[in-house]
């Protein structure tokens, strides 16, 4: 909503010496939130009102030309040069002399033009920096004498504050409603536009009206008017006063319903009443019933649209838009004005069917006075008279089926039970009052009854906000509750915290993404068609077309980040992230109760149930060197073996034993995939991309990626404290021949159980393949810790553990390696 | 040499008598002193301490003394000793301290060799600030509550007094979820959670719930389709919005330090009432202190209560809400969004990976 200050001061007898600021602070206590303050571009020099005296047509140019006189009030008239032709002799015009200076630098001189001297310049509205409208100049209309300063005419002193309205206050989409706020806000007088009296018009009614639907429209007002002079102007002033709201002027009867719509807040429609065939009665559409908007387009309706109709069908989307079929047009004379009360979740709903978010839409859905149907028709009448020669004729139609508002009870301690602020009884009272509530009662229980331009009024909560926004948000006291004793983070909130901490120590750097996916991306990785990461949860209204749906692995996310990095030159990157991913797609729908109890325990494990699975994901992918060249010697590149044991820092962050064998996963080289193993559970993959996968996403070769479920991984057991021997180690070494297909950790773990009791800790300290192995096999050399928890450890048994460990692995094919 | 038992007179052995032991200790003096290094010195050492030197001989030479000279003789003799001794250890140290001293000299190195061997990680500000809000509310008593990102519609408006023809709910710029009647979206912001808590606790309820949140924005400088939240909610017996506004200022304190202060703004959220938005004094802005806009707090909509099936006339209760991205921007004097967005390892790094 934008708020002319001079409009507003017509109302509020604002204090002198208010600034712009302080009522910029006094329209942010109120709630009233300013976005922006608009002030007119500044026009230094003498900008005047000139009277038209003489107009000569100079010919013989490219375009018409005209040659003024004009008077700006001094002895002599000026003579001018002009492009515009849409004024006529005794036209008041805005004149910039020599020496002014217009918005954008624009200096004004006198300077010889199509063979004439112009003495100055007749102004547009652009020009002034007031407007767009530069389809001719600004004619200004009666009431100005030439030679007065121009700026306070067309409004070049006055400020306009843009408030955002919050959707629950639809009566500050007016000046009446700006007006009772601010005369609140700055304790100044003011007096309400909507208190007019409304004329005794007489006769018989303006035309016959039947509400079929009084759900969804309680009050329905027209009035008739003939005689309208269909060329007559809108004056300067309203065409101001619209343009400075940001409405655009149309024509004299058109702009008075959005001027009154602006001024009381009441949309209303004019139609063209010879246009109008017909009873008017106001019904639901039938299916497959048309209407032709006032935008020209042709409009399908829903059984749920609220129709204005005549005989011919409808000629009006009520509430939203006009019919094309009844539209005021250039020979309009005779009109009939409608203002009406209609039900706002019905015009929310069709103004969102047909994404028509109009001015009055959008009043409609925020709730509108509905005291003001009859009052805001006197007033349109009242200026089509005065502008346009309109006279009312017969009696207005008002159909009226409201119900009486219903009071609130309200215990006058309540806001101060909810604030923290005692606030007295007679204060309550007086802030209710101010807002325009009925209070009956000085204590105890009081019956409020709302005023009828504040539907969103209905509980003791929402008059406890009134009281408290009014009594001011500042006096509320900072008082620290005292929870009762928590229990910190959970389990699973104390693990994702410690593989986000192990994984950045390790030297990954955090990418968190957009966890939105196409296609596309879902191919590139070579998922197979049944792969369950296809079955994807889709957005229907997507930012981008091409990644509609919610990521179910977070690999072409990280992908993406890796790519932006190299793009950016960085090379050696190694990236992770952890989040939700969404898999399974939609089951069925989720149920949608109601809000007047706590859901029942089966519609709520509906509820519940319906929401798609959303484990909590974690993964690595990395590229170039993971260890940089330096002075040391050689750089590492990054490979399959980093991203296995990504999973395995992960696994020692979350306290639990991974288990790492070969596995067979898309997006992974088949050769260099590991599977990873928890509690005999596949909880993910790591390794290389496989090659197609890096030459469709343009990665480099060998780009390695690990993914994991850790919402999979079972719950830490607690760490059991290991006795400690103080006794002498025995350090023995190893070399078996493995043949290939044995893997190492399988190697490992059969070392381990050969060790028996004396084995301390074991680790594989060289891998060698080549002569003299024999092909087919590797050698694998094993470091071993033997201690004893009580004694020193003596040959014999060295030598016993070495046996043991013999005994097993000879069964798997292992032998020892010669010379060892 | 005599025999053990040849009476005679002490006096009469030269080895030690005190001129002998004198000329002994200042020959070894001399000779330790002329030794260069430590080979010298340990080359000069059985002259003078060995058991053939003069004055371990004349040691040797007390046993044949009567008893009555021995004790005389014995206190010059161990004096004499003391003193070779002590120069040589001196003389030794000293040498030590020289070899050490060049030995040490030639292992110098460069110390400020890079030994940037393993790259550096980090995690992003945007999870280490929301785990630092998260935990200046743990050490007051509260939970931290989770709830999912796509999330039921009844959940994310209905439950939380957003009607459906609300023009609030329209105002949400909401990513919904096919099919039409999926009954899911989205979350639009982290108040779910408070459904989410009230139906599954029984109050008092302390909760902060920090997470991911959506709504139709594209990307750009100042905005972001997907962003956090953390969202906040206490209900209790009692509680007002003075204990609002005391664990808000609360919480700006921990996070912007001790003059922050909290101030608040009339506005509208259909789940709280009354509802403000909240400023917050941040004093060590780049650009000088000043308020800065920050998130939307209330208490919580006695609707919503009903709606989760708590009594509206036993318990009250306060919510807010609060922007990562925001917090981090203005903490932080990040200008550009996207930079917080993008995952690139330069803007990521340089938070390092803060606990």
């Amino acid at each position: 909503m934008r708020v002319p200050v001079g409009w507003l001061a017509e109302y509020v007898d604002v204090p002198a010496g208010t600034t712009v600021e302080d009522l910029d602070a006094a329209f942010v206590r109120l709630g009233l939130e300013v976005e922006e303050v608009h002030r007119p571009a500044e026009v230094t020099g003498p900008l005047v009102v000139g009277r038209v005296l003489e107009i000569e047509e100079l010919t013989g140019f490219k375009k018409p030309i005209r040659y003024c006189r004009v008077d700006v009030g001094e002895a002599e008239p000026r003579g001018i040069v002009c492009g515009a032709r849409n004024f006529v002799v005794g036209d008041t015009v805005v004149v910039a002399l020599p020496g002014a200076v217009l918005p954008g630098g624009f200096e004004i001189a006198a300077r010889t033009t199509y063979d004439h001297v112009s003495d100055g310049m007749i102004c547009s509205v652009r020009e002034l920096g007031i407007g767009e409208d530069h389809a001719g100049i600004l004619v200004l209309g009666d009431g100005v004498e030439p030679g007065a300063e121009a700026r306070p005419v067309v409004g070049l002193d006055d400020v306009v504050i843009e408030l955002a309205v919050t959707p629950d206050r639809g009566y500050c989409l007016s000046m009446r409603g700006i007006a009772r706020e601010m005369g609140t806000g700055l304790a100044a007088g003011w007096r309400d536009p909507g208190a007019a009296e409304v004329p005794a018009w007489s006769g018989e009614p303006a035309w016959e009206v039947t509400v079929a639907d009084a759900d969804r429209c309680d009050r329905f007002s027209m009035v008739a008017l003939e005689g309208l002079d269909p060329t007559a102007p809108s004056p300067w002033w309203m065409r101001r006063r619209l343009a400075q709201s940001g409405v655009r002027s149309i024509s004299l009867a058109v702009d008075v319903t959005n001027y009154v719509m602006l001024e009381l807040g009441q949309p209303m429609h004019a139609f063209d009443r010879d246009a109008v065939t017909g009873p008017i009665v106001v019904r639901r559409a039938r299916e497959g019933e048309r209407l032709t908007t006032l935008d020209g387009t042709v409009r399908t309706l829903d059984a749920d649209d609220l129709l204005i109709t005549d005989d011919t069908g409808p000629i009006g989307l009520a509430a939203v838009m006009g019919g094309a079929s009844t539209e005021i047009g250039d020979g309009t004379t005779a009109v009939l004005l409608e203002a009406a009360h209609w039900e706002p979740t019905g015009v929310a709903r069709t103004a969102r069917r047909h994404r028509l978010p109009s001015e009055a839409a959008k009043r409609f859905e925020r709730g509108v006075d509905p005291e003001m149907t009859v009052v805001a028709l006197a007033r349109a009448a009242e200026l089509l008279a005065r502008y346009g020669g309109a006279r009312v004729v017969g009696a207005p139609v008002d159909v009226d089926t409201r119900r009486p508002r219903p009071s609130i009870p309200l215990d006058a301690d309540r806001p101060g039970r909810v604030s923290g602020v005692p606030y007295p009884a007679a204060q309550v009272v007086e802030l209710l009052g101010a807002v325009g509530c009925a209070v009956e009662g000085e204590g105890g229980v009081l019956t409020v009854t709302p005023p009828s331009w504040r539907p969103d009024l209905t509980d003791p909560a929402d008059l406890v906000e009134e009281v408290v926004r009014l009594a001011g948000y500042d006096d509320v006291p900072s008082v620290l509750p005292t929870a009762p004793p928590g229990r910190g983070l959970t389990e699973t909130q104390r693990r994702r915290r410690a593989i986000g901490r192990a994984l950045a120590e390790a030297g990954y750097v955090e990418a968190p993404s957009y966890p939105f996916v196409g296609t596309p991306a879902l191919d590139a990785l070579g998922l197979p068609e049944d792969d369950e990461r296809r079955r994807v949860v889709v957005v229907r209204n997507p930012l981008s077309e091409e990644e509609p749906a919610l990521r179910t692995t977070l690999v072409p996310g990280l992908l993406a980040s890796l790519a932006r990095n190299l793009a950016r030159g960085q090379r050696d990157v190694a990236l992770f992230e952890h989040g939700a991913v969404f898999l399974g797609g939609v089951g069925t729908p989720a149920p949608l109760p109601g809000v007047d109890g706590r859901p029942d325990d089966d519609v709520l494990a509906a509820l519940l149930g319906a929401v798609p699975a959303q484990p909590w994901h974690v993964a690595v992918a990395l590229t170039g060197q993971r260890e940089p060249r330096g002075w040391w010697g050689p750089g590492r590149a990054a490979g399959w073996a980093d991203a296995v044991q990504a999973a395995r820092v992960v696994a020692a962050a979350a306290g639990v034993q991974l288990f790492v064998r070969p596995g067979e996963a898309a997006p992974w080289h088949p050769g260099r995939c590991a599977e990873l193993v928890v509690d005999d559970r596949v909880v993910g993959y790591a390794g290389e991309l496989h090659p197609r996968v890096c030459a469709a996403l343009d990665l480099p070769a060998r780009t390695s990626v690990m993914e994991l479920d850790a919402d999979a991984l079972p719950a830490a057991a607690v760490p059991v404290g290991p006795r400690i021997s103080t006794f002498p180690p025995v350090f023995l070494d190893l070399a078996f021949v493995v043949p290939d297909e044995i893997t190492a950790s399988h190697v490992e773990s059969l070392v381990r159980g050969g060790a028996g009791e004396l084995f301390e800790a074991v680790r594989l300290f060289d891998v060698y393949s080549g002569p003299p192995v024999p092909a087919g096999s590797r050698s694998l050399a094993y470091s071993l810790v033997l201690r004893a928890p009580d004694r020193t450890l003596t040959a014999t048994d060295v030598a016993q553990v070495r046996e043991g460990i013999l005994a097993v692995v000879e069964l798997q094919g292992i032998t020892l390696r010669s010379g060892d | 040499m005599s025999g053990a038992n040849d009476p005679y007179d002490p006096k009469q052995v030269a080895a030690l008598s005190a001129e002998a032991l004198d000329a002994a200790v200042a020959a070894a003096r001399e000779a330790f002193a002329g030794a260069a290094d430590l080979e010298a010195l340990a080359a000069v050492r059985p002259a003078h301490l060995g058991d053939r030197a003069p004055v371990p001989l004349a040691r040797r030479e007390l046993g044949a003394l009567p008893p009555a000279a021995r004790a005389d003789a014995g206190k010059r003799v161990n004096a004499a000793r003391v003193a070779v001794t002590e120069a040589f250890e001196a003389r030794k140290a000293e040498l030590e301290a020289e070899r050490d001293a060049r030995v040490l000299a030639e292992e110098r190195v460069d110390v400020t060799l890079p030994w940037d061997r393993t790259p550096r990680g980090a995690r992003h500000p945007l999870t280490t600030l929301t785990e630092r809000i998260a935990d200046a509310f743990v050490g007051m008593g509260y939970e931290v509550a989770d709830g999912p990102e796509l999330e039921a519609e009844w959940l994310n408006f209905d439950a939380l007094n957003i009607g459906r023809d609300h023009p609030a709910r329209t105002m949400m710029d909401t990513f919904f979820v096919a099919p039409e009647d999926s009954g899911l979206v989205l979350r639009t912001h982290t108040s779910p959670v408070q459904a989410r808590t009230l139906l599954s606790r029984t109050p008092p309820v302390y909760v902060v719930a920090p997470g991911r949140v959506y709504r139709t924005d594209e990307l750009d400088a100042t905005h972001t389709p997907v962003f956090h939240q953390v969202e906040g909610l206490a209900v209790d017996r009692g509680l007002t919005m003075a204990h609002l506004r005391g664990t808000l200022d609360h919480l700006a304190r921990a996070l912007f330090g001790p003059e922050a202060v909290t101030r608040w703004r009339p506005s509208y959220f259909p789940f709280t009432e009354p509802s403000a938005e909240f400023d917050v004094w941040f004093a060590e802005h780049r650009d000088g202190p000043r308020w800065v806009e920050w998130g939307g707090c209330g208490m919580v909509n006695p609707r919503v209560l009903v709606a989760c099936g708590v009594d509206p006339e036993e318990f009250s209760g306060f919510a807010f809400g609060v922007g990562i991205e925001r917090a981090l921007q203005f903490r932080s004097g990040v200008g550009d969004m996207r930079d917080i967005v993008e995952g690139d390892v330069r803007f990521t790094r340089a938070f390092g990976v803060e606990l």
